[in-house]
């Protein structure tokens, strides 16, 4: 039992290092460097630095050399991260494009489009976005109502889509949308991609409850999409999607992001309670504490899928509880950080909280951790019904035509 | 990143794994539960024949010099399999503190006795329902002689010998405990079974009067040589208690597929998935704690004392959950007397306050990140 890499793995480390140090930047303390510009200029600096890293092999080192990729594995592309992660780099804009829909297109395009879109999108050229998720259909994916009609040659899309990320400077998206609303829920759907720039396309952002907008709403009027860019047969959309919804799984299996063990420890030894400094006080260190196991649990739990892919084995299912279990320790975690503040922990402005109001930041951030890529609750579906074999719930929705479902409206 | 154990250890916990599922299935701790004996002579016989009592005292003392990732997996699935034997007292407590701070001639005579299984050893500090500290510690170690009452002491009524933990002054300072050695059966030693949450794993009160104590390390570095003991130990026992959490996982994940109501598999209602997937969770994170534990045991390395308090913290909290939301899960018959699963419930608990519980843990596991985050 060690934490070292194989001689292989500390070859290629040192190679992209070495890469790294002649191409990049590393951190200097504080933020990187480009959090304090505007979207358009970070999308910039992000497509530039795809370009090098494109050319370089390091933009997707575990696709194909057919694609551009280095036709690497799993753990060299682990090991690019770790490496990258020290240096000060924009990241962020290509991980839904080259991790879900360039994946989907790989799966069910045709070979010229391949040639056509796989590249620019490597390259940072050209930006995807995947169209999903609906105000009726979140969880329940499958039971989405925006719909296409076929009309000669081309399909008519009209409907609404969702939680798009990075809609609005997107290129192109991956689209699922209701063929057939006579036919069962699942069998009705039918896939596409699209350009973004379409007529009849509208993108609007979503305030989220901390006033941010990180996501999209997207309408669809009267949109045409050919069909040579149906992806997969009339009907078989949900095929489709649940390629692209295994790869979601994989992206965002990783930390919440947000404040953790680090910035509570900081904030209780900083802050005075009742009868001295709060890291002193027994409620305050028993919460940390068991928040330390939650979060050591994970770290080591990743340490652990992270050995099967450096065996090259397929990492065992324990890979799957890292939302479930982060999410909600962030919120409860920022929760208390802000009750340790007492009084003042409802201050806001970065100038009057402590950590730049770090905690007040993660509590508004964390509810949409718990639902985002799958709730809680679907988790633990998942988890109990893929990991641990038990039977599926008793479904009303999976027979008879989809338009005569029960919607509550 | 090699965080996993070799081949030829999990070759090891399966052998252990095939060796307990035949010689103790759950008959066997209920056997000692309902009848009369201290533990299981016949499974402790086989164990020896196994030679996991000296999986890691060195050759030179009669054992097999193997590592701590060996004994590891040898404690999951003791754990797993509830064995009703003196083994954690003898092997996790009285072999360490020997190893940790014996003489060679101490080690001589009391490991090579424990490796060949000729000796039961047990650690001795609990006095009654209060946390043992140099301040609260009543039993006293003066000019080689123990004078006190120890309750419970895990195996006390069966063991050989005890390492015993005493004050030799009333300063209350962590210098005022001396660890040392008594013969279990010599003069001045009482010893009585106790009744404990737990019967599937005996434990006595003690009472020294005036026997002779042989000391074992500094006669002020009991307090310190026990710290160390306890946090080696914590590890160990949450492989034990990671190996009950999953056992119990499965045998809900069994009844909930197989008992029916509402006219369905309960293991179809969410509220019953969700609460094993939560078990799933809780057991993960304690196994990945555990492991961490098990680097920092097998290395020696510095974090020993961190990595311990979170191995125990998340087992404890996993094996908890698992053992009284399994019983949820049967319903009325989990209940019962003639359903196992108390005897998990049972030894959960045992586990969790053995070597002090998880608030006193959380307190020390900080106290340890305060102390590496300033130096």
């Amino acid at each position: 039992m060690d934490f070292n890499d194989t001689p292989e793995e500390a070859a290629f480390r040192a190679e992209v290092k070495t890469w790294l140090d002649q191409n990049a930047k590393p951190f200097e303390g504080g933020g990187d460097e480009s959090s304090s510009l505007d979207e358009a200029a970070r999308l910039k600096l992000a497509k530039k630095w795809q370009k090098i890293k494109a050319e370089a092999g390091y933009a997707a080192i575990t696709w194909p050399e057919e694609y551009g990729g280095m036709g690497g594995t799993p753990i060299q592309s682990v090991v690019y991260n770790q490496e990258e992660a020290k240096f000060d780099v924009p990241r962020g804009f290509f991980a839904i494009g080259l991790g879900m829909c360039i994946p989907t297109m790989m799966a069910f395009a045709a070979k010229e489009q391949l040639e056509r879109y796989v590249a620019p999108a490597l390259q940072g050229e050209e930006i995807w976005c995947q169209l999903f998720s609906e105000p009726s259909a979140g969880s329940d994916v499958a039971g989405l109502k925006t719909r296409c009609v076929q009309d000669g040659d081309d399909w008519v899309i009209n409907g609404q889509k969702v939680w798009t990320s990075g809609a609005q400077y997107s290129d192109y998206g991956i689209l699922v949308a209701r063929s057939d609303p006579k036919a069962r829920k699942h069998k009705g759907l039918t896939f596409f991609f699209l350009d973004m720039k379409s007529p009849g396309v509208e993108v609007r952002p979503i305030k989220q409850i901390s006033g941010a907008s990180n996501f999209n709403e997207v309408y669809f009027t009267d949109v045409r999409i050919p069909d040579a860019q149906r992806l997969g047969e009339i009907g078989d959309g949900w095929k489709v999607a649940l390629t692209t919804l295994m790869h979601e799984r994989l992206a965002i299996g990783g930390g919440s992001g947000g404040v953790d063990i680090r910035e509570i420890m900081e904030l209780a030894n900083s802050i005075d309670l009742e009868d001295g400094p709060a890291i002193d006080n027994a409620a305050v260190r028993e919460k940390i504490a068991d928040w330390y196991v939650r979060s050591k649990g994970l770290t080591y739990t990743r340490y652990r899928t992270l050995t099967a892919l450096s065996k090259g084995q397929t990492p065992g299912p324990e890979s799957s509880i890292g939302k479930v279990v982060g999410a909600p320790k962030l919120q409860e975690l920022s929760s208390f950080g802000m009750e340790m503040e007492d009084m003042g922990g409802i201050l806001m402005d970065r100038a009057d909280a402590p950590l730049d109001a770090a905690m007040q930041e993660s509590f508004l951030w964390a509810p949409g951790i718990r639902i985002a890529g799958g709730t809680d609750e679907i988790l633990r579906n998942i988890i109990s019904e893929r990991v641990l074999g038990l039977p599926g719930d008793i479904r009303v929705d999976k027979d008879g035509p989809f338009d005569e479902l029960p919607t509550g409206s | 990143m090699n965080f996993d154990f070799s081949d030829d250890q999990k070759f090891l916990k399966d052998q252990a794994n095939k060796f307990l599922t035949e010689q103790c299935p759950t008959t066997v701790p209920r056997g000692v539960l309902e009848g009369d004996a201290a533990f299981d002579e016949k499974l402790w016989n086989g164990i020896k024949e196994q030679g996991w009592l000296g999986v890691t005292i060195p050759e030179e003392f009669g054992g097999l010099g193997l590592g701590y990732l060996e004994l590891c997996v040898i404690a999951e699935e003791l754990g797993r399999a509830l064995a009703p034997v003196p083994f954690s007292s003898t092997v996790y407590l009285a072999a360490e503190a020997i190893m940790i701070a014996g003489t060679d001639e101490q080690k001589q005579k009391y490991l090579s006795k424990i490796a060949s299984g000729e000796a039961i050893g047990t650690f001795a500090l609990a006095e009654g329902a209060k946390v043992p500290s140099p301040r609260s510690l009543e039993a006293k170690y003066e000019g080689g002689k123990l004078t006190g009452t120890k309750i419970p002491v895990p195996d006390g009524d069966v063991a050989d010998f005890a390492v015993v933990a005493a004050v030799t002054n009333s300063a209350g300072e962590p210098s005022s405990v001396a660890l040392s050695i008594v013969d279990l059966k010599g003069k001045g030693v009482k010893r009585e079974a106790v009744k404990t949450i737990d019967p599937t794993r005996s434990h006595a009160t003690i009472t020294f009067d005036g026997a002779e104590a042989e000391q074992l390390g500094e006669v002020d570095a009991g307090w310190t040589i026990t710290r160390q003991v306890f946090d080696r130990a914590a590890v160990l026992f949450a492989f034990e208690q990671v190996g009950g959490a999953d056992h119990c996982l499965e045998i809900a994940k069994e009844y909930a597929t197989g008992r029916f109501a509402f006219g369905r598999q309960i293991g179809s209602f969410q509220a019953i998935k969700h609460k094993l997937a939560d078990m799933y969770i809780k057991n993960q994170l304690a196994r990945s704690n555990a492991y961490y534990g098990a680097w920092a045991l097998s290395t020696d390395a510095p974090e020993l004392a961190i990595a311990a308090a979170g191995a125990r913290i998340s087992a404890t909290e996993a094996y908890d959950y698992a053992s009284k939301e399994m019983i949820q899960t049967h319903g009325g018959i989990g209940f019962t007397w003639e359903m196992d699963c108390h005897l998990f419930l049972r030894r959960s608990k045992l586990l969790s306050l053995c070597l002090g519980g998880a608030r006193g843990w959380k307190d020390r596991l900080i106290s340890a990140l305060e102390r590496r985050n300033a130096a």
